[in-house]
């Protein structure tokens, strides 16, 4: 990204500051709102959107919905001014400001939904946005495959999400999530298995959990700001905001229990392993945020107030050094051109102002005091103890936290103080406007763990609306004693200092063992593959090319819906009538039957045209029989004028049809014409017996001279009643004649001017 | 078929059956007839024409090209559809007015936009069908 | 005379049908015409036949006198005619062209669109 950006050029334009404002200024306008959750309070917004389906745009803040409004904006606009600068001079970044924003609202419309319809409108935006901003360096392949496999994998996820949407709003009557909170578990209903299935499917896709992970590192693809924002602190915390959003109707089950609690502490040990793996920092902090997003998953498995708010504060917490982290890696790239982690080493001396964000981030994400981060993970571990599955999230979390501390090290002690590499370009300190946003956020984390009553001012309304019932809350302590969670905050440390002191061998270990499992991110790439050559013989089983295998789908199609429509719901297939009928009628008969015979038996080109009229005069003494005189003028009229075209277009072209006694499908298209046929005789005989009704008959035959003064009644309709049909139709005739006008002309102009075609004209005596 | 006779008579046959074409529109209001059947009719009285003489000659007896007449004649139509919209009415609602009465009964002259939509359908037949039997006439 | 159309429709439906599917296109187009003469009887017979009183209102009168044809499915049936003229025109300008160009009749061989891959068409 670094390459096509300008460090000279102007950088505060009006794309750029212009999202940064709105978004300060939301930011401001929900804080305002703080005081009124933090007492109790919740807010909604509705507007009617589609009534006629009791879908609602109402949009519903209480304590979680805020926290996370305020992470948004917040964060938001620290990305969006750090963006500003790190992009300067891009040709594309009023497009990509454009982009971000476009998700700033989508993410802000996603937590703040109160409708579930409208909660799955504002996620598939997230995802379609992030779509555009993974892919923004659209020349390059593997952003592009990256960017579509997030879209697939997410959107997938959104479509079963919406499934489970709707079975909710089906068996519970509502779609609004206020009214659902309120009623409490949906635990009870036959259908709970299938909503919990579908809603966790789109929860996992969306933050990443084991096995739909590999999206994420993939998503790297994208600039380092859209890293920070989207893959650390929003869009990946969608699938948890929905699980915690849905905590009072889903929770409280064996199986939503186990289910988080594996997916998230297997999510959580995969990932902290793999952390440790790369060699890219910007990749191993995205396995840190997989960590992370395991661990929020693993916590909200619980009930507990300790679980529920450990996973709020540690979101909290999160949000703000992984936010930090990334923006710093970006600060590190752009100052010297590499994100290298053997590479990087003794930065501090020129880089103080980055160092010294970097330390305090990586020291909240590895949990040590005073920083919020060492009290996130000592309710995290009060929780565990509590937990009745207690020895799977000690271990978990004991694994992952010491992981985490040894990565901590690799992300902000050897960049800035370990050995140095050979540098692509030589370090200099960062400018300020990328420097606000990693400072901010870092000293927040420090300020937060000393004044932890701030913290809480946030995380326990969320608490509370989680749980769906006031929880007793001042659990947010930097100092609760010597009990089991500070011991096991000291083991942790301990282990994280050794895992790191032995980081560099630990890895090749482990670059070993990662070339001999099974690798998913391949494996999509074959499953694509599959995908494309399935539709591929799909096509080439379905698209042959030849008209008549069309046709005869077609008709098949036809004579199948038809005939199974009439078999289950017509009436009985009245016996035909043919009282009545006196030497007139069966001679118009006859004459159809034998025109019809012979335009199908003959050979002759000429014989058929002349039957073709036997039919059509037969047609029309129909018509003139039957009291349609103005029809039976037409028809003969036409009749007379297809002949004439057939006749001309017929001398230049072959007198005779083929012989198709040896085509193999012909008895088949026998079977199929015969069958065509007889269901359209079983329809009509239906048709007219059943009783007429005569209200528009009666209508034009009554008002016709009355109204408008004529009296031929078809031609009234014609021109009057429904004149705008008899419009269109001429519209109809004038194109069709056009059509085949040009269709003629051109051709043949083409062929003179290309010359000496008129020698291949087949002159016939 | 460039028989004299034919010819000759082509011309008194093609006279006949635009006269007879214009009967059958105008009188299409109140027995069978109307704007699709007198076109029809003409066509073929042309297309006899071109039959006949030949289609630079019957081009040359219509003066306009029928593509022309066809669009004219679709263009009238949608006047007369579009007429209604002055006096308040509905698109394509048929307008009457009365000249020496004040019903239909009574009077004299009873110019109404019905007539002149189907004088639009009785072009557009007219032309399309000239022009598409001339386009087979002189490419195939 | 319902039944006996409605018997004549299945014949010209069945012929049709059968035509539509050969593999030469004058064939297709024979198809094409009976298809369309036999879509204007069935609109024309599902709106009962009704012998000998043409849809018009008898001078001095302003209303029809007794039972009547019915003038709806006429007058639906008229521009359909000639609609289904135009539409046959354009299909007969289509194949006239498609022969001149392509010197064959056969819908299988008017491949210029979507050529067969690998396949020769000896195996016919």
């Amino acid at each position: 990204m670094a390459e096509d950006t300008d460090p000279n050029a102007p950088w505060i334009t009006l794309a750029g500051m212009l999202p940064v404002a709105i978004t300060a200024a939301l930011f401001i306008f929900f804080a305002g709102y703080l005081p009124g959750i933090a007492a109790g309070d919740t807010v909604r917004w509705a507007w009617a959107w589609i009534p006629s389906l009791d879908i609602a745009l109402s949009f519903w803040l209480d304590g979680l919905s805020l926290m996370f409004a305020l992470l948004i904006t917040g964060i938001g606009a620290l990305v969006m001014l750090y963006a500003a600068r790190y992009l300067a001079g891009h040709p594309q970044y009023p497009r990509f400001s454009l982009y971000l924003f476009l998700f700033m609202l989508s993410m802000l419309g996603l937590v703040l939904a109160d409708n579930l319809i409208a909660l799955f409108v504002f996620w598939e935006l997230t995802t379609f946005t992030s779509y555009l901003l993974i892919g923004f360096s659209h020349a390059d392949p593997k952003s592009r495959r990256n960017a579509l496999q997030a879209l697939l994998l997410t959107a997938a996820g959104g479509l079963a999400l919406l499934a489970g949407f709707i079975l909710i709003g089906i068996t519970q009557g509502t779609f609004e999530l206020s009214v659902l909170n309120a009623a409490g578990s949906l635990s009870g209903d036959a259908w709970y298995l299938p909503i919990l299935i579908l809603v966790l499917a789109g929860a996992f896709t969306k933050s990443a959990q084991v096995p739909f992970h590999f999206w994420l590192p993939n998503a790297m693809a994208a600039p380092t700001p859209v890293s920070a924002y989207l893959h650390s602190a929003t869009m990946v915390k969608g699938g948890v905001y929905l699980l915690a959003r849905m905590h009072p109707s889903l929770s409280g089950t064996e199986v939503w229990l186990w289910t988080l609690t594996l997916f998230g502490g297997v999510t959580t040990v995969f990932a902290s392993v793999m952390a440790l793996r790369q060699i890219d920092l910007k990749q191993t902090l995205a396995y840190t945020t997989l960590m992370a997003l395991g661990t929020l998953v693993m916590l909200l498995g619980g009930a507990s107030g300790y679980a529920i708010t450990a996973a709020m504060a540690f979101l909290l917490v999160h949000s703000l050094y992984k936010a930090a982290l990334f923006l710093m890696i970006g600060v590190v790239d752009h100052a010297t051109g590499t994100r290298d982690a053997d590479v990087l080493g003794r930065l501090a001396g020129k880089m103080p102002a980055t160092a010294a964000a970097a330390g305090l981030a990586a020291l909240s994400m590895a949990g040590i005091p005073p920083l919020l981060g060492f009290i996130a993970k000592e309710v995290a571990y009060a929780g565990a103890v509590q937990s009745p599955v207690w020895p799977l999230l000690i271990l978990f979390g004991l694994t992952a936290n010491a992981l985490m501390v040894a990565v901590a090290a690799i992300v902000a002690w050897r960049p800035f103080f370990g050995p140095q590499g050979q540098l692509p370009r030589p370090p200099h300190e960062g400018p300020w406007a990328m420097l606000l946003g990693p400072m901010a956020l870092a000293l927040l984390g420090l300020a937060l763990g000393l004044a932890p009553g701030y913290a809480a001012l946030l995380v326990e309304p969320a608490v509370n609306a989680v749980l769906g019932a006031p929880d007793s809350g001042g659990r947010l302590k930097l100092w609760a004693g010597f009990n089991l969670p500070l011991l096991l905050s000291g083991v942790t440390l301990a282990l994280g200092l050794v895992l790191y002191l032995r980081h560099q061998s630990l890895r090749d270990r482990l670059i070993w063992l990662e070339a001999r499992v099974p690798d998913l991110d391949a494996g999509w790439d074959r499953l694509l593959e599959h995908f494309m050559a399935a539709a591929k013989g799909q096509t080439r089983l379905i698209q042959t090319g030849r008209l008549r295998h069309y046709l005869f789908a077609t008709f098949t199609v036809i004579v199948a819906t038809v005939a199974v429509t009439m078999l289950a719901r017509g009436p009985a297939a009245p016996a035909p009538s043919m009282g009545g009928l006196s030497v007139r009628e069966w001679g118009i008969a006859g004459l159809i039957l034998a025109g019809t015979l012979a335009v199908v038996l003959t050979r002759a080109v000429m014989t058929a045209i002349i039957a073709l009229g036997v039919v059509g005069i037969g047609v029309a003494l129909i018509f003139i029989v039957y009291s349609a005189p103005d029809v039976a003028i037409t028809q003969l009229l036409v009749e007379l004028l297809v002949v004439v075209l057939f006749a001309v277009a017929a001398l230049k072209m072959p007198p005779a049809l083929d012989p198709e006694g040896r085509q193999r499908h012909r008895p088949a298209d026998a079977v199929l014409a015969l069958l065509a046929g007889s269901v359209t005789t079983l329809v009509l005989l239906m048709v007219t017996s059943l009783p007429f009704d005569r209200r528009l008959s009666d209508f034009f035959e009554a008002s016709s001279y009355a109204e408008a003064y004529g009296r031929n009644i078809v031609n009234v309709i014609l021109v009057d009643f429904r004149a705008l049909d008899t419009f269109g139709e001429i519209a109809v005739v004038v194109t069709a004649a056009l059509g085949a006008f040009a269709l003629l002309k051109s051709v043949s102009k083409a062929r003179t001017r290309s010359g000496g075609a008129e020698g291949d004209r087949e002159d016939r005596a | 078929m460039n028989s004299i006779i034919f010819s000759a008579g082509a011309r008194i046959l093609v006279a006949l059956l635009l006269v007879f074409s214009v009967f059958m529109l105008l009188r299409g209001h109140n027995l069978p007839g109307g704007g699709f059947i007198g076109g029809l009719i003409g066509a073929v009285g042309f297309i006899v024409y071109a039959l006949a003489c030949g289609t630079a000659e019957a081009k040359a007896a219509l003066r306009v090209s029928p593509e022309a007449i066809a669009m004219v004649g679709l263009g009238i139509a949608l006047s007369a559809g579009l007429a209604a919209a002055p006096f308040g009415e509905a698109l394509f609602t048929g307008i009457w007015i009365w000249v020496g009465g004040d019903s239909y009964a009574t009077a004299a002259l009873k110019p109404n936009t019905v007539l002149v939509f189907d004088v639009g359908v009785y072009l557009v037949v007219l032309g399309s069908i000239v022009s598409l039997a001339c386009a087979f006439e002189e490419e195939v | 005379m319902e039944s006996l159309t409605a018997l004549l429709v299945g014949l010209l439906v069945a012929a049709s049908v059968y035509l539509m599917l050969a593999r030469n296109f004058l064939r297709f187009l024979f198809g094409l015409i009976l298809l369309s003469n036999a879509a204007n009887l069935v609109i024309f017979a599902a709106g009962r036949m009704t012998a000998g009183a043409p849809a018009l209102v008898p001078e001095g009168a302003s209303v029809p006198d007794g039972v009547i044809g019915n003038a709806l499915p006429q007058a639906l049936v008229l521009t359909a005619i000639v609609i289904g003229f135009g539409l046959l025109a354009f299909t007969l300008a289509l194949t006239f062209e498609a022969y001149r160009r392509l010197r064959t009749l056969d819908s299988d061989e008017m491949r210029h669109a979507e050529p067969d891959e690998g396949k020769t068409e000896a195996g016919r």
